[in-house]
């Protein structure tokens, strides 16, 4: 690192490696001859977290005073005043830390050729959390440029230990068409590796409170009171949780029970920057017992006093584990501390095999991603934004960022397109166009007012819209009137869960069971519903994480392998081996499919242990082909583990009948016309859009206070999203949003694998009644929204109560 | 009081299918005329041959990009050409009547495309075809053809764009874009919709990025003191849905 090249610092948690990452730039700069004179940049830090920048800064600072070093550190966050940023251009800092927002901004600045021209070093932190999104895209496109504009620069990331490092190596260097540089900067295009060997292996273990646990429901009641023993024999807990209303649960229990009043503190995304400051700041100070907390936390300032995890909850993943193992005791050589809370019976398999992951030392870090199109559609208009651009020289550059080196030049004609006149097959806006083709060839910005559109819409996170729910209180005298000031606010929810919401509807929030009351203005009012009332509504976004392929195949092997049942919790041996007596239990690769008649219906259950997301699109698919085979599906529900359907008809029957009709229900065909079908209406199609349309630029962004203000004036892009997939179904948005919903939230990538796995190795068990296996998914009814109604039936029953009333 | 939910094969399989036949009945009268209630958001005046669309938006997509420099796929006159084309086609008007904000802005014209231009001729060829003002094309009609009037009356009706809360009965009016929205068990489904109380009634938005106004909204309010019925754009039939089973945005 020292001879100026590219690297990549792989590292354990603990290990001082953003100190280490900043070494060779305190190194050279403290070597410089005084000069009188501004100097420049030197080094550039990026950081996925703003709070994080700043911390750094301050750690930084310290050293540099103390060694009385003339060395300038500086933070560029979205909170720099406009004076200070604009004097940080005129005269830059020696060491200037950011986000990858702000540094797309600032290489689309006027003045990014000069500001950036003495850069030595760039250190991207936490690079293994920020590529396995659109915005490590975008910074793999800042990057691109900045070693265009300071050719020798060097680029150290600074990662987690990763299933596939040579990705980020790949990531970090320009990429060039064959063949490969022959030396220097990152020969074979991939920057030097540095592995610093993990400490002290960790201190893991599930917690075992000898309760018999649940067959769903993800809560962990049972394991509070143990938890809360454990905090108490602690300095400082982090308790992880895996969704806010899991937060919000955790927080409410513990605190039901926190007898000797420890300080505990709750921290996650619905909370208001503020307040979550406000708590970082006390755990800082050491003023934390405990602090119960989503992925929010995932990442971040490095707390010293962490003595022990806790993570409740299905652990998703081998590498996500690790991560939050990490948070605990950073230091080298004392093992990190750490308890799996499962929740259910099959989070206690979840949970042994992550344990036996983290035992071999397995990562199941994502896969390198493709660079999005829409991304590259915001870059390039930052790029016009900058200066006027060559077309042929901007590909080269953009084709150098791993993400986008395989980007074919008709690919990237078509994001230029986009960006001048929307890319339409229709020429409508050529006389509006964004940016124009000169008469010297190079591309430029049309005026000022798209470069300040850029500047507003910059970035990759696309927030949904919320609304506040606010605690009303109920009018005795008048049944159904509320009172709608008062009451606190609870919290945020979604505006699309707010939407569905009708007066009476209860839903678990904030740890309680609330009455949906109605809305006012922006705000949803709630009452509380009586002690005993079940929520009717499913909660808000669940678990947004779905199990990963490799820890769910671990799964599939311990169910197969009963000699490895011992190492399992004797209650989820027999759960199995009651499942085995009863039905039984499908081999490692197989796919068991049950049949059975409950009250009065029938059932078809199937585990492919592929996640949520992937299981509700193959219940999707499987609605609509059971529909068409006339087996009238009623809806279905999916957990991580498999799906449950029920039907009018008996589907066991037609399968026992028909000996093809499994195999051709679960063949991959699925994805060709149904999935587009579907797609077409998909609601998640639609906000995936959605996000590709705000990346891209096509809609602007809602700021906060313009949220509401009328439906009628702006333009709702379902409808844009309806008549483009009529008129340009190969259209630069559409793709994008395809290939997110491959990955995202409709996982159709992952389902693809599952349906090839499976094939001629589908295992049809016809029951009397529901298996042990089955009860699992069963659970899901009417805790998840059931799919596979059309908006008419709806419609249609809206219609028949009204009736019925007129008749009554 | 809330009345228990059925569940979902109850009542779509056994009082969808029974209430199929109620409501595919003629439809409605309104000031002594008959209506119905095209599925494609027109309105059918069987008796005078005659068809009404309201709130085209013609050329909203290009306003948006002349405007704010925002793309918006620019297909949004064609889809909705083509929309009014097949009811054109199936009903084969003597006279259509398009109630105003027949084009999102005064230069919506100008930047109509020359094949959705002819689409228009061919669409008014061998019929009256009106261009009711609207609010914003208040002065329309250079080169689109057709004939413009402020308020046109038909039979007992009285067609203009803005609805007046004084207005005698027969009023159709549109410019509100009323779109219900039906809440349940986790789901909302929310479509355009007629709004009518049996003395005037608002139209549906026709347009293809026309927006929607909740009906629930403060503006209907005064213009229907006593209630109303909102009969909603399903995807297979229009559904009469009464106020109390509308939910607010």
């Amino acid at each position: 690192m020292r001879a100026g090249r590219s690297a990549l610092l792989v590292a354990p948690t603990g290990a001082g490696k953003t100190l280490a990452g900043f070494l060779p730039s305190l190194t050279a700069l403290a070597g410089r001859p005084p000069s009188p004179k501004a100097r420049g940049l030197h080094t550039l830090y990026i950081s996925p977290l703003k709070a994080l920048a700043v911390d750094i800064a301050r750690n930084l600072e310290a050293p540099i005073a103390e060694m009385g070093l003339d060395i300038r550190v500086e933070t560029r966050t979205g909170d720099t005043p406009s004076h200070k940023r604009t004097r940080q251009i005129t005269r830059p800092p020696d060491i200037l830390l950011t986000t990858p927002e702000q540094l797309a901004l600032l290489i689309a600045h006027r003045e990014a050729a000069d500001f950036f021209a003495t850069l030595s070093c760039v250190v991207l932190d936490e690079l293994h959390a920020l590529v396995t999104s659109k915005r490590g895209d975008l910074l793999s496109l800042a990057l691109a440029r900045l070693h265009r504009l300071s050719p020798g620069l060097a680029a150290i990331g600074l990662s987690a230990t990763v299933r596939e490092p040579d990705a980020l190596r790949r990531y970090l260097v320009p990429q060039r068409p064959d063949p490969p540089a022959p030396e220097g900067n990152g020969s074979s295009g991939m920057a030097e590796l540095v592995v610093v060997k993990g400490g002290a292996a960790p201190d893991l273990h599930m917690l075992d409170t000898g309760l018999t646990l649940p067959l769903a429901g993800h809560t962990a009641w049972q394991a509070m009171p143990a938890i809360y023993d454990l905090i108490g024999r602690h300095r400082t807990v982090l308790v992880f949780v895996n969704t806010r209303l899991q937060a919000e649960y955790t927080f409410q229990e513990l605190w039901r029970i926190n007898e000797a009043n420890h300080p505990i503190a709750l921290h996650h995304g619905s909370l208001d920057a503020t307040q979550r400051r406000r708590v970082e700041a006390a755990m800082a100070a050491g003023q934390l017992r405990a602090i119960v907390c989503t992925a929010t936390l995932d990442l971040g300032i490095d707390w010293g006093d962490v003595d022990l995890v806790v993570n409740i909850g299905a652990p998703k993943g081998a590498s996500r584990i690790m991560q939050r193992i990490g948070r605990a005791n950073h230091r080298m050589d004392e093992p990190s501390k750490a308890y799996l809370v499962p929740a259910n019976r099959f989070e206690m398999l979840e949970c042994q095999a992550a344990l036996d992951a983290v035992e071999a030392a397995a990562q199941d870090t994502p896969d390198a991603r493709l660079g999005a199109p829409d991304v590259l559609a915001q870059h390039v208009l930052g790029m016009a934004c900058a200066d006027a651009f060559d077309a042929n020289r901007l590909y080269e550059e953009i084709t150098s960022a791993a993400p986008y080196a395989t980007l074919s030049w008709e690919d990237f004609e078509a994001v230029v397109d986009y960006v001048a006149t929307g890319g339409y097959a229709l020429r409508a806006y050529e006389r509006f166009a964004k940016i124009l083709r000169g008469p010297d060839g190079l591309w430029r910005v049309r005026d000022a007012r798209i470069a300040q559109q850029y500047r507003m819409n910059v970035g990759t996170i696309v927030e949904s819209a919320k609304v506040k729910v606010r605690l009303a209180r109920g009018v005795r005298a008048k049944p159904g009137a509320i009172l709608p000031k008062g009451g606190r606010v609870l919290g945020e929810i979604e505006e699309d869960f707010a939407d569905t919401l009708t007066p009476g509807d209860t839903f678990l929030f904030a740890g309680e069971v609330l009455r949906f009351e109605g809305l006012s203005e922006d705000e949803a009012l709630a009452t509380r519903a009586g002690p005993g009332t079940d929520p009717a509504i499913p909660s808000y976004a669940g678990a947004k994480f779905p199990i990963s392929t490799f820890l769910a195949a671990r799964v599939r092997a311990l169910i197969a392998d009963p000699f490895a049942w011992d190492r399992l919790p004797k209650q989820v041996s027999d759960y199995l081996l009651q499942q085995r007596s009863r039905s039984l239990l499908p081999g490692e690769r197989d796919l068991l499919v049950e049949t059975f008649p409950r009250a009065g219906r029938h059932y078809l259950t199937a585990f492919p242990f592929e996640g949520r997301l992937a299981h509700q699109t193959l219940g999707m698919l499987l609605t609509r082909r059971l529909e068409r085979a006339r087996m009238r599906p009623l809806g279905f529900a999916a957990n991580d583990y498999g799906i449950a359907i029920f039907l009018n008809r008996d589907v066991g029957e037609r399968i026992g009948r028909e000996p093809d009709f499994l195999e051709s229900l679960f063949a991959e065909d699925m994805l060709g016309d149904d999935l587009e079908a579907w797609l077409d209406e998909s609601a998640m199609m639609k906000r995936t859009f959605r996000q590709c349309a705000v990346i891209a630029g096509l809609i602007e962004r809602r700021y906060p206070g313009q949220a509401k203000t009328g439906r009628q004036v702006t333009i709702s892009t379902d409808l844009v999203y309806d008549v483009l997939r009529k008129h340009q179904p190969d259209h630069l948005l559409l793709r994008a949003a395809r290939q997110d919903a491959a990955t995202g939230l409709l996982d159709v990538k992952r389902l693809g694998m599952m349906l090839r796995r499976i094939q001629g190795r589908i295992i049809h068990k016809a029951l009397d009644r529901v298996s042990p296996l089955s009860v699992s998914v069963m659970l899901e009814i009417g805790r998840e929204r059931v799919y596979g109604e059309g908006a008419d039936e709806i419609l249609a029953e809206a219609e028949a109560q009204m009736l019925e009333e007129a008749l009554a | 009081m809330k009345r228990p939910v059925p569940n979902t094969e109850d009542a779509v399989l056994a009082l969808g299918q029974r209430l199929e036949k109620t409501t595919r009945s003629p439809g409605l009268t309104l000031a002594g005329e008959t209506l119905a209630l095209d599925l494609c958001g027109g309105l059918w005046l069987a008796a005078h041959r005659t068809l009404i669309v309201s709130d085209l938006h013609l050329e909203k997509g290009s306003a948006y990009a002349a405007r704010s420099g925002q793309f918006l796929p620019p297909y949004d006159t064609r889809e909705t050409l083509a929309c009014l084309h097949e009811v054109v086609v199936r009903l084969e008007p003597a006279r259509v009547v398009a109630l105003g904000d027949s084009f999102h802005d005064a230069r919506g014209p100008e930047r109509m495309e020359p094949g959705d231009r002819a689409m228009v001729a061919a669409l008014q060829e061998g019929r009256d075809w009106v261009w009711i003002a609207g609010n914003h094309d208040h002065a329309v009609s250079e080169g689109v053809g057709g004939r413009y009037a402020e308020t046109l009356s038909l039979g007992g009706l009285t067609l203009r764009h803005e609805p007046t809360a004084d207005a005698p009965e027969g009023e159709v009016a549109g410019h509100l874009h009323p779109c219900g929205k039906v809440a349940m068990r986790g789901r909302a489904v929310r479509r355009r919709c007629f709004v009518t109380d049996g003395r005037r009634l608002i139209m549906p938005a026709f347009g293809a990025y026309a927006g929607g106004l909740n009906v629930r909204n403060a503006a209907f309010e005064p213009l229907f003191p006593a209630g109303f019925t909102a009969h909603l754009l399903g995807d297979g039939r229009v559904f009469a849905i009464g106020k109390a089973m509308l939910s607010k945005d």
